[in-house]
């Protein structure tokens, strides 16, 4: 799967950072605080996050995320979007909770188990 | 025996958005030495998480960073209210953090096990009133 076909099935909006929509996104991670992020997620992560401060962006840099996915409709500022574009970092906004994003991706990656 | 490479950096207590741009150059340093991704990740999570208690609990401090070709070492000095009850703190889920700090994303009791879980050792030596250090490192 893709982050072209991540922004589908979430129908959501690409912002302006990154533009390597094709690389595959491997692992999710859905935290809403970054700790937990730090803690838990493993590498090649796509992050999903209700949460919409620059720390967000750092957090992702420090962790090699690959594209964070901000739901709940969250916008960052052009200021997030920037870091993001430096750090190589592919940025998307959905409408959809965080409960019905993750369950949209588990869905998606656990066909036939 | 070649010298260690030694970075210096100020942590600045303040605003929190700046949070993290000690970690970030350390991380660009470290991948131009061709340090691997793996080492790269867990050396930038400990530190981050480091540079971040230390502006939450100890307005700022000091990083330094000992670079050899066998070690990354970092020494994160402060000189905050020190650690009073140190097993405590090394439970994950307890934080004595703020609510406005909770609000940003941090706080949750997860740092310092995710500083040792993170690392190949950690030291920590903490005095009540003087500040605490905390002593990692990472083998390459």
């Amino acid at each position: 799967m893709t982050q072209r076909d991540v922004a589908k099935l979430l129908n959501a909006r690409f912002l302006e950072a990154s533009e390597d929509y094709d690389r595959e996104a491997v692992n999710f991670c859905g935290a809403d605080m970054m700790s937990e992020a730090l803690a838990f997620s493993h590498e090649n992560t796509t992050l999903l996050t209700g949460l919409c401060n620059q720390q967000v962006i750092r957090t992702a840099e420090m962790l090699d995320v690959h594209a964070i996915i901000f739901v709940r409709g969250k916008q960052p500022t052009p200021e997030m979007l920037e870091m993001a574009k430096e750090k190589d970092i592919v940025v998307m906004s959905t409408c959809e909770t965080m409960y019905n994003a993750c369950g949209k991706i588990y869905h998606a990656t656990h066909k036939g188990e | 025996m070649s010298e260690p490479i030694v970075l210096k950096y100020k942590v600045t207590d303040g605003e929190f958005q700046h949070v993290g741009e000690a970690s970030s150059s350390v991380k660009k340093e470290l991948r131009a030495l061709g340090v691997s991704p793996d080492a790269l990740r867990r050396i930038s999570v400990a530190m981050y998480e480091g540079e971040v208690n230390m502006v939450i609990h100890a307005n700022g401090g000091t990083i330094t960073v000992e670079i050899t070709p066998q070690q990354v070492k970092m020494i994160l000095d402060d000189v905050g209210p020190g650690i009073p009850d140190l097993e405590k703190a090394m439970q994950a889920g307890w934080s004595t953090a703020p609510d406005e700090i909770r609000n940003l994303g941090f706080g949750a009791g997860m740092g310092l096990p995710n500083m040792k879980a993170n690392t190949d050792t950690m030291e920590i030596d903490t005095r009540v009133g003087e500040g605490t250090r905390i002593t990692m490192t990472v083998n390459l």
